[in-house]
């Protein structure tokens, strides 16, 4: 049976480039980057040089950059740091309605804390208006949070423009670029912002490692304590081989960047012109503001648990934003907030893409898509107009 | 994440479809946890459960326990069917995952839904 992977967002597979850069460092060079001796030094060494190469890749400073275990820890540091830090300043932060959870749950525990919290919703698209943001600011707001991309539905936030608005009023702003850095040119000196994260296993570098981009004189409370690792922001004993395998793989992923996009864009605008095609489809996310991977669709009348397994059945992963699949009662927080119904939140599809895609597979999907349909529907009770 | 049985019902459920000649049709659920079930029978005058049928909105486990409980039920008295409880549907499929215990296990409510619908037409 064919066995095709559309879960890029969820993660994706090592690749041998970053994995090849990984070995020495789980073998011979297990030495403790703090160690004084050898073993320790040749170790912080090559540490150091990934910091310098992932810094050219992003193009900015190598104090800029601290190696964290993933995108929800960054995005924790950068969060909890500033509230912390700038608590005597002002209490109040903004966010959207669409947030990865690491950062919308870590926006409301400090709300629980006494911290203000604003959740900024978003057009039917999932984008965020920037007026709603000018009319949310003042003098209390300390940190404005609002993510690059959505991994669910792919709509990619008007990022300059919203942290031009925070920088007026004195606020920091950090983006969550784990769907966009070494997918999108993401040019941080443009962007503008303070803080941003990004993680390696959406690249295809290794799980557990990921980073936080914090602009040179910005200042961060420590949430975690313990040695001087990542100037203490990160305590901890480096995750050495994981750093290793994200530089490498960041590195290529940028360079590549250009390529990749051209080749996903094709490949998810046939996709989407495909399933849309199909009775009572309907795309969800922004038409063109959108990652170059990502297609997401709502199948009216059918269920997005049981086109998950119908296509698991057929060799096909993908994913969906029903309440089934979210892990609680409710579906996806990002379909609700774009004011979908209950209905076409349950019946979300979200096929993303990846390097080795090929169209063969696109037209395999198109293929066994209106038999699985027509298939749950003719169980379903649910009618057409209901 | 399923048993095999669940999978089956899911890939060849039993009686798929609408009872044309019900006298009793139920429905549960709601499409904001998104779980819809509706089982249609066919009671005859013995009291016993000649034909089901079942129509179902849901994931996995909504499907398989609508399917499941049409195989338990059928040929059997509504006195005895209504005993069957929504655990024991999912024992039969072999156990269902925690978090599908309460959302999606609802074919025995669905069924008694049906059971007291025919009542009620019985008596008109």
């Amino acid at each position: 049976m064919r066995s095709i992977y559309l879960d890029h967002a969820a993660t994706t597979p090592l690749r041998q480039e970053a994995y090849e850069a990984m070995i020495p460092y789980l073998t011979e060079s297990f030495g403790n980057p703090s160690s004084i001796h050898a073993f320790g030094r040749k170790v912080r060494k090559d540490l150091e040089d990934a910091r310098e190469r992932v810094a050219n890749a992003l193009k900015v400073q190598p104090r800029e950059i601290f190696f964290t275990g993933g995108g929800t820890e960054a995005d924790n540091i950068a969060i909890l740091g500033v509230a912390a830090r700038l608590k005597d300043k002002g209490r109040h932060i903004i966010t959207s309605a669409v947030e990865h959870h690491a950062v919308l749950h870590t926006c409301e525990a400090l709300e629980k804390q006494g911290y203000a919290l604003t959740v900024l919703p978003v057009d039917k698209y999932g984008m965020v208006t920037p007026a709603d943001l000018e009319k949310a600011i003042g003098a209390e707001t300390i940190l404005v949070s609002i993510m690059h991309a959505n991994n669910e539905v792919g709509t990619v936030q008007p990022i300059k423009e919203l942290a031009a608005i925070a920088h007026e009023r004195g606020a920091l702003f950090h983006t969550d670029a784990v769907q966009t850095v070494g997918n999108i040119p993401v040019d941080i000196e443009d962007l503008g912002v303070d803080l941003l994260s990004a993680s390696a296993h959406k690249i295809y570098g290794p799980k557990g490692v990921g980073l936080l981009y914090v602009r040179k004189g910005t200042k961060l409370a420590n949430i975690a304590y313990g040695g001087a690792q990542e100037r203490s922001i990160r305590p901890g004993t480096e995750n050495v081989a994981g750093i290793m395998g994200f530089a490498r793989a960041l590195e290529l992923a940028v360079a590549e960047q250009p390529e990749t996009s051209r080749h996903l864009t094709v490949l998810r605008d046939k996709l989407i012109k495909g399933l849309t095609a199909l009775p009572d489809v309907c795309l969800n996310g922004h038409p063109q503001q959108r990652l170059p991977g990502n297609a997401n669709v709502s199948v009216e009348r059918v269920e997005g648990e049981s086109l998950i397994l119908s296509l698991d059945m057929a060799g096909i992963a993908v994913s969906s934003g029903s309440a089934c699949t979210s892990g609680s009662l409710e579906p996806s927080h990002v379909l609700m907030a774009m004011g979908l119904s209950h209905q076409r939140a349950h019946g979300s599809l979200r096929f993303t893409l990846g390097k080795s895609t090929s169209a063969e597979d696109i037209d395999y999907v198109l293929e066994v898509m209106p038999g699985i349909i027509e298939r749950l529907r003719q169980m379903s009770p649910v009618q057409s107009g209901r | 994440m399923y048993s095999e049985k669940v999978m089956d019902h899911f890939q060849n459920p039993r009686n798929v479809g609408v009872l044309e000649d019900a006298n009793g049709i139920g429905e549960v659920g709601n499409m904001r946890c998104g779980d819809i079930m509706k089982l249609y029978i066919k009671v005859g005058d013995n009291e016993i459960i000649e034909d089901i049928k079942f129509q179902t909105f849901g994931c996995g486990a909504a499907i398989a326990t609508s399917s499941m409980i049409t195989e338990i039920v059928k040929g059997m008295s509504i006195a005895e069917a209504e005993k069957v409880s929504n655990r024991q549907v999912a024992e039969e499929l072999d156990g269902l995952p925690p978090a599908k215990m309460h959302c999606s296990n609802l074919a025995a409510d669905a069924l008694r839904a049906a059971i007291a619908n025919y009542r009620e037409n019985k008596q008109r």
